[in-house]
């Protein structure tokens, strides 16, 4: 299936455009920019809402609502003056529960939540509400970790794009987010609205140039400036444009438009547009780590695992290849690959033909059909299971010929797969296409990894 | 029926001054019917502190607490819950698997009211919340729990402004000593005798991965050695009695233990009590995900002699 990002918005997190926008002109700019959006989304045919809230900051990891409706009335800490907002969405949480799976494949911490009475943030629910007001598409929020570094940011959005390419969703991301943030720290009338500082404004229009003109993944290399001019520091960085970027490929060429930029309470409010279709301007000039798997750097708790889960970056390259030894009974193929330790192919005893665990690397080039699952720096990759197990199957067969024997006389088949949740249906897809027309029982485990970047291994006894 | 004036009313006093952290943790360890999770417990040190603190309080006589809590962030002035009555269920939306609460409290409206006048008049930016749907913070009913578990007693529950982050610790410590000036002067014009909770912790870094099981202890311990030593600095000070310290080195302690005092709420609390130059009791200290929290009560009866 190929899913894919079919739009982009930056929207602001304060509720004026949803409560009392007819209290001042820029805020009813705004609630109408919101509106324009809520149609193009509409028209996009987007089947998935992505809101990543500045507003929901977590701690522990990533958290991703998965209450499929969450219900409650929402006042806002600051402006609850204001009113209420009474909110019950619809939310995916199946997608929700794969995105969180798709998290920890890549070394992130995160966790659904899905509690009745959950505060979901005031960010979200101005999103939600005004963007999706029928909730005719389904959406998934995330929360923006105050600890997450660029890294940890970047591979959160790339475990979201390994979920809609796999559902073959059509999503739209959006940041729930200020530009500048500082609020006017006293109270004010509504008409005295404006951006809290020349300063505040000035950026906010250079950020706006940028996006207008597509560069995102430029915004995002700025994030760390961005912030330290124009927003209060704690908790809430301008992180989000990490993600945005990231979902959309850390792209400088898409589509860009200001629907409106407003003053709310002094923070900068921007409702942006991205789309997408290239303007055919020039790519970006990636000066960062383009990290696809998350190793972690201060996991108090998990201290010890953290160091072990950069072992695989040395494992990865590969075990050194033996010949395999001619001891009694032993059976060795020049058609199979080379084993990884000093032990044969097979080995005879009596009738009986015990195999050594076999995997999908081709003889003499140790390729891996369907791709290795991990590349050099031991980061993961895409591979395809059947084609392994495909592989597997053809390297048993070869060992069984040298030994005389044929895939109809084996008896019994220990299959490990070092990730049963992915790959169990691939495998036994293949399975049945092949060794199961033979008949042999089979026990299939899970296991934590195998010697060389490969899914998927089968232990075979067969007679001669 | 003639209503009392302040003068001819009985002077009322703040009798006890406390920090009284908010974890949502120790409230999932005491497992009382309010919290649907359940736990094995955990966090004994603290709970048991609590459980001195409680003790403690239960000999003075008091009417109200009133309770500052970093979990209300209010980035425009200073807020006070201006309804009599709130009640329905929290959950904490960083900790849901430990906190879902149903809550039901009585507020002190008057003595609010009070509080947000004379806060007015100093030139504070202040605001009454008088939204009836608005959901109270986990931090002010968490540290209402461990202080007052049946909630028989009304709250005052004043928001934490983030003048810190907007401005400087400096700028937040002036604003939280008028504060407290003035909390202290309606609380003696009212004729209540009062409880002042500063619902922080101390050093507040903490773990970014949670345990399987939340209250295994065997995980639990201070973020890094750094905190710590913050952490009794501030304590040591507070057990001899050198509050002024404790403000002097708010600025570097706010900074390089990410404490919590950056909510304004131990500044405000010092102030409430005149900069104590009398020692503090330590009920408890423990570590909760990594940070540093202090249960500590200024007995302010013992040392102000007039109202029991």
């Amino acid at each position: 299936m190929n899913g894919s990002i079919v739009g982009s918005y930056v929207v602001p997190v304060h509720p004026h455009p949803l409560l009392v926008p007819e209290q001042n002109e820029g805020w009813s700019r705004l609630r109408t920019a919101f509106d324009e959006a809520r149609d193009a989304i509409k028209e996009s045919g987007a089947d998935l809402l992505i809101i990543y809230s500045t507003t929901w900051p977590s701690i522990i990891g990533h958290q991703i609502q998965a209450d499929p409706n969450p219900q409650w009335t929402l006042v806002d800490q600051d402006f609850h003056d204001l009113g209420s907002m009474d909110y019950s969405f619809n939310i995916d949480a199946e997608f929700a529960e794969a995105w969180n799976q798709a998290n920890h494949n890549r070394g992130l911490k995160s966790r659904t939540v899905a509690y009745h009475g959950f505060p979901i943030d005031v960010g979200s629910v101005v999103a939600l509400k005004l963007l999706n007001p029928d909730n005719s598409i389904p959406a998934v929020i995330v929360s923006s970790n105050v600890y997450a570094n660029r890294s940890e940011t970047t591979v959160l959005a790339k475990a979201c794009l390994d979920v809609i390419k796999k559902t073959g969703r059509k999503a739209v991301a959006v940041t729930a987010m200020s530009m500048s943030n500082r609020m006017f720290t006293e109270f004010i009338d509504p008409s005295d609205d404006r951006i809290h500082s020349l300063k505040d404004d000035e950026w906010n229009r250079k950020v706006l140039e940028f996006l207008e003109e597509g560069r995102l993944e430029d915004v995002a290399q700025l994030s760390r400036t961005i912030h330290q001019q124009i927003r209060v520091q704690k908790v809430v960085t301008f992180k989000p444009m990490w993600w945005l970027s990231a979902m959309n490929g850390n792209r400088n060429n898409l589509t860009g438009r200001v629907l409106a930029y407003e003053a709310l309470h002094g923070a900068g409010g921007a409702v942006v547009q991205l789309d997408p279709t290239s303007t055919g301007m020039g790519d970006k000039e990636y000066d960062e780590d383009d990290v696809e798997y998350y190793r972690g750097e201060r996991n108090v708790l998990d201290a010890e695992e953290a160091i072990e889960a950069d072992e695989p970056l040395t494992a990865s390259t590969g075990p050194a290849l033996w010949e395999p030894p001619e001891s009694k009974g032993a059976v060795n193929s020049k058609a199979a690959p080379k084993p990884v330790g000093m032990y044969p192919h097979a080995r005879q005893v009596g009738d009986l033909l015990y195999l050594s665990g076999v995997g999908p690397r081709q003889p003499g080039t140790n390729a891996i059909p369907g791709g290795p699952i991990r590349d050099d720096d031991g980061n993961p990759v895409e591979y395809d299971i059947k084609a392994q197990t495909r592989a597997v199957v053809e390297n048993i067969a070869r060992i069984l010929e040298e030994a005389g024997s044929s895939m109809d006389k084996i008896v019994d088949v220990t299959s490990f797969l070092v990730d049963m949740d992915r790959d169990f249906a691939g495998y036994n897809e293949v399975w049945a296409e092949t060794l199961g027309h033979f008949g042999p029982t089979r026990t299939t485990l899970a296991i934590r990894a195998l010697p060389t970047p490969i899914a998927v291994e089968m232990k075979v006894i067969a007679k001669v | 029926m003639t209503e009392l004036t302040p003068t001819l009313m009985a002077k009322g006093s703040i009798v006890a001054g406390c920090l009284a952290p908010h974890p949502p943790h120790l409230v999932y360890a005491e497992n009382p019917p309010q919290n649907e999770p359940t736990s094995e417990g955990g966090w004994e040190q603290l709970r048991w502190g609590y459980e001195r603190l409680r003790e403690s309080l239960s000999k003075i006589d008091h009417d109200v607490l009133v309770l500052l809590s970093p979990h209300w962030q209010t980035y425009v002035g200073t807020h006070f819950l201006g309804i009599p009555h709130f009640e329905g269920l929290s959950v904490d939306p960083v900790f849901p698997n430990l906190f879902r609460y149903t809550y039901d409290m009585n507020i002190d409206v008057e003595l609010s009211q009070a509080i947000h006048d004379k806060a007015k008049g100093s030139g504070l930016a202040v605001k009454m919340m008088e939204n009836p749907d608005f959901r109270v913070d986990y931090g002010t009913i968490t540290t209402g729990h461990m202080v007052n578990p049946a909630f028989d007693k009304p709250l005052v529950v004043i928001s934490s402004n983030r003048s810190t982050h907007y401005y400087s610790v400096e700028v937040m410590q002036e604003m939280m000593m008028e504060l407290g000036r003035v909390t202290r002067e309606a609380i003696e014009e009212s004729g209540k005798k009062a409880v002042i909770l500063a619902s922080n912790s101390l050093s507040h870094r903490h773990f970014t991965t949670e345990s399987e099981v939340p209250e295994d202890m065997s995980k639990e311990h201070i973020a890094s050695h750094a905190m710590h030593l913050w952490d009794m600095r501030i304590i040591d000070y507070m057990r001899t009695g050198q509050a002024q310290r404790i403000l002097d080195e708010m600025p570097e302690f706010t900074e390089q233990a990410i404490a919590e005092s950056d909510g304004g709420g131990l500044t405000w609390l010092l102030s409430t009590l005149s900069v104590p130059d009398y020692p503090a009791i330590l009920h408890g200290y423990g570590t909760i995900i990594g940070t540093g929290n202090a249960i500590v009560e200024w007995p302010c009866y013992a040392n102000e002699g007039d109202v029991q």
